[in-house]
């Protein structure tokens, strides 16, 4: 065992600050798209995104009166938007991408119904006011491509190390007070997530992780999914991402559990 | 089919006894699909022999839907054709265990039949519990999943303990069944392309250079050669950090706190090394038909220094797990998987080759950049958890090694006169693209019509090799289980499809 130990110590702290420090690497990532610019679409330039809507495989982009619009909860991060035309398109960096309702995830926000908001907020903060100082988390996959699995296990790596934010996993439903739901909805998982979801005690919240988990991503609409799991179950956070990062995964849960420090605002 | 396959048309009644008849000779068999044509259904066996796939086929005319089972002669055809009764209902007579693998429904409920052009409605899968796979006095059942208690994917195992009997495990991989296949239909080749990056997310590279292989077989495409070799950077940065993703499950489950902080944190850096070089910790959006959608920023050194770094870490700390004997104790004679038996069902990757055997498709059929790149593949003989781990962290030092080899010759080679992807003409026909991904092999079966893909049939090696699983079973399997599932290194999405 000595050896081990030596080596544990050798490398001194490699743990990010976020979410006390914005995090260098965040900043860096892919992490969503956004629109370049307001009045996307006053002639002349209509026509253009028009096409890159239609190109959008999960069609995502909507191109309105005077304005495009990306639904992160449905992009898959192909990039063929940016590609295309970058002077509206392009990535986003910021990998606080969680949002509190599934519209929310639509950008620009349409009508983002501050009262409304502020209500939902309200609530999921008196909810979770009644949690222990530790938040117990479980992770049920219903029909993801394996990888949201990897980003949520990262969380323990002494990068993320989640636990130093009093956030552990935990075997048992009975013990959580968080569910992590990812994946497309698929139809043979439908009846595990309502027992799971009942099993747990209450309060509870959940956090449906990834675009899949959001819209169904790219399997939406085939014989054997339901388009996400929102319609399942009574989701509170939503982070968009395929996958999302673990960062993007991170701000999602301090989000539902009212971690973030106000200066990350929580759209 | 083209280049190095020959297709063989047979008699639907002799299709079995030609299909044993055809692996007599040292080959085994890689995948067997059901293609729909029309009303009536094609079904199409890939036998790999070294250095070419072979194909034989055979037709389901329409109205018929029982064919003599493959499987009675080839044990390998077992999962196969449980799948194909599954997904079009058509009976594989004399197949000894046609229970629901990944779609069960309940009885008159219409099969959705992808790529048959019918569209199909929602389908709700059956709740009925599946038949036991073992019967007898005193027999009780000890399940695991869907909902497991960790960071997994779905799926249930059953443990069923007859008496005095050694407990067999069934594996049930149906939860997660997101139809694919249907995720494929009417999608152009370039969005195929993101499908099938999404099939088994964590072998998002290899599924893509599989896939795109296929369309370039069939449309006779020259791919640039220095896309091939920017393939083959991400496709071994990602078996790196799948073999690490295997240990470090290897790590949790013997409770090695210290090894596990260790091994995580690299297994981070090689995904963000992997970001670095394309935007996405999986390499999703590198490989597009007809090669690759641009360079990966190595001009400055940096990625050099990072690769050295980790790879100095990781062979470090490998170096150290493999002389913690309370590590080793746990692996050594766990989960043995009988070269005889590895060989008769032609288990796949890491997994077959911890047994005895030494194929590997990127030195047997090489493809792409590996046609430029020797290597010998790892092998180790015990079948145990053991030699499944050896021959990983062999690999992953093989993996930096063609890794710089990569760099050197994309230095050498500098930009591709005709950009980095070529026009892959619209063409007619199918054909089958392979990659080997960190799991074993992946095949693409791929038809297209003008360059409109028609049937796109992906079969990972998680489905092939999960089918091995319950052979790996010893008395003991509760206190191995964690063992034998971390060793197998699969994952679920490529399995339930
Ligand atoms: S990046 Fe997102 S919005 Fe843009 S084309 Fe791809 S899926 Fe659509």
């Amino acid at each position: 065992m000595m050896p081990w130990v030596m080596r544990g110590l050798r490398d001194g702290i490699v743990t990010s600050r976020y979410p006390r420090r914005p995090d260098g690497y965040g900043l860096t990532f892919r992490a969503a798209v956004s629109i370049r610019r307001d009045d996307t679409t006053v002639v002349g330039t209509g026509r253009a995104v028009d096409a890159v809507a239609a190109a959008c495989p999960t069609r995502a982009i909507t191109s309105e009166v005077r304005q495009a619009r990306v639904d992160r909860g449905k992009c898959i991060l192909c990039g063929r938007c940016v590609a295309q035309r970058p002077e509206d398109f392009a990535f986003d960096p910021d990998t606080e991408t969680a949002a509190l309702r599934r519209d929310l995830l639509v950008v620009p926000g349409r009508n983002e119904d501050p009262a409304g908001l502020a209500e939902l907020r309200e609530e999921l903060a008196r909810r979770v006011r009644a949690f222990r100082r530790s938040i117990h988390v479980r992770h049920l996959d219903c029909g993801s491509d394996g990888t949201e699995e990897w980003e949520i296990a990262a969380l323990t790596n002494p990068i993320y190390d989640i636990q130093r934010l009093g956030v552990f996993f935990t075997a048992s439903p009975r013990h959580a007070d968080l569910l992590l739901v990812t994946g497309a909805g698929a139809a043979g998982m439908l009846g595990p997530l309502r027992e799971t979801y009942e099993a747990m005690p209450a309060p509870k919240v959940v956090v449906a992780v990834g675009s899949d988990a959001a819209s169904g991503g790219l399997f939406a609409g085939t014989y054997a999914t339901r388009g996400g799991i929102g319609d399942e179950i009574a989701v509170d956070v939503f982070i968009p991402g395929s996958p999302p990062s673990p960062f993007s995964i991170m701000h999602g849960i301090l989000l539902a559990i009212g971690l973030l420090p106000i200066d990350t605002r929580a759209r | 089919m083209t280049d190095n396959e020959t297709v063989v048309e047979v008699d639907l009644e002799l299709f079995a006894t030609e299909v044993a008849y055809a692996l007599g000779i040292s080959r085994r068999l890689a995948g067997l699909f059901a293609v729909p044509a029309g009303d009536a259904l094609r079904l199409v066996a890939a036998l790999a022999g070294e250095g070419q796939l072979s194909v034989l086929t055979a037709t389901l005319p329409p109205g018929v839907a029982a064919y003599p089972a493959v499987t009675t002669l080839v044990p390998a055809a077992d999962w196969y054709e449980r799948q194909i009764h599954d997904l079009y209902g058509v009976t594989a007579v004399g197949h000894p265990d046609l229970d629901p693998l990944v779609l069960p429904l309940a009885p008159g409920i219409a099969k959705p039949c992808p790529g048959s052009g019918t569209e199909t409605r929602a389908l709700t899968p059956s709740t009925e519990p599946l038949p036991a796979l073992v019967h007898g006095e005193g027999m009780f059942t000890i399940p695991y999943g869907p909902v497991r208690s960790g960071v997994f994917e779905a799926i249930e195992y059953v443990i069923e303990t007859p008496g005095e009997d050694i407990p067999r495990v069934q594996t049930r991989v149906h939860y997660k069944h997101r139809g694919v296949e249907a995720a494929f239909a009417g999608r152009s080749t370039e969005d195929g392309v993101l499908v099938a990056e999404r099939v088994e997310g964590v072998a998002s590279v290899a599924h893509a250079i599989a896939y795109c292989e296929a369309l370039e077989h069939i449309a006779g495409t020259d791919v640039p050669v220095a896309a091939q070799f920017v393939r083959v950077l991400h496709a071994e940065l990602e078996r790196i950090a799948n073999h690490l993703d295997s240990t470090i499950r290897h790590v949790e489950a013997a409770g090695q706190a210290v090894a596990y902080a260790r091994l995580t944190l690299h297994k981070e850096r090689a995904m963000r090394l992997r970001a670095r070089l394309c935007g996405s910790r999986f390499g999703r959006g590198v490989v597009v038909p007809g090669g690759v959608s641009g360079p990966p920023p190595i001009g400055d050194g940096e990625l050099l220094e990072a690769l050295d770094m980790l790879e100095r870490d990781v062979r470090a700390d490998i170096k150290l797990l493999m002389s913690t004997p309370s590590f080793l104790d746990r692996l050594r004679r766990t989960g043995i998987l009988p070269l005889k038996f590895a060989a008769a069902r032609g288990a796949l990757g890491p997994l077959g080759r911890g047994s005895g055997l030494t194929e590997d498709v990127r030195t047997s059929r090489p493809y792409g950049g590996y046609r430029h790149l020797g290597f010998s593949p790892a092998s180790r003989e015990d079948g145990d958890a053991l030699s499944r781990q050896l021959v990983r962290n062999e690999e992953i030092l093989t993996s930096f090694h063609l890794v710089r080899q990569t760099v050197d010759e994309l230095e050498s080679l500098g930009d591709p006169a005709t950009g980095w992807s070529v026009r892959v003409e619209p063409a007619s026909g199918e054909g089958i693209g392979w990659a080997e991904a960190p799991q074993g092999e992946v095949l693409y079966f791929v038809q297209l019509d003008d360059g409109i893909p028609l049937q796109v049939k992906p079969r990972s090696a998680s489905f092939h090799n999960l089918a091995m699983f319950t052979a790996a079973f010893p008395k003991d399997i509760t206190t191995d289980f964690a063992f034998i599932e971390a060793s197998f290194g699969l994952s679920i999405a490529g399995v339930a499809g």
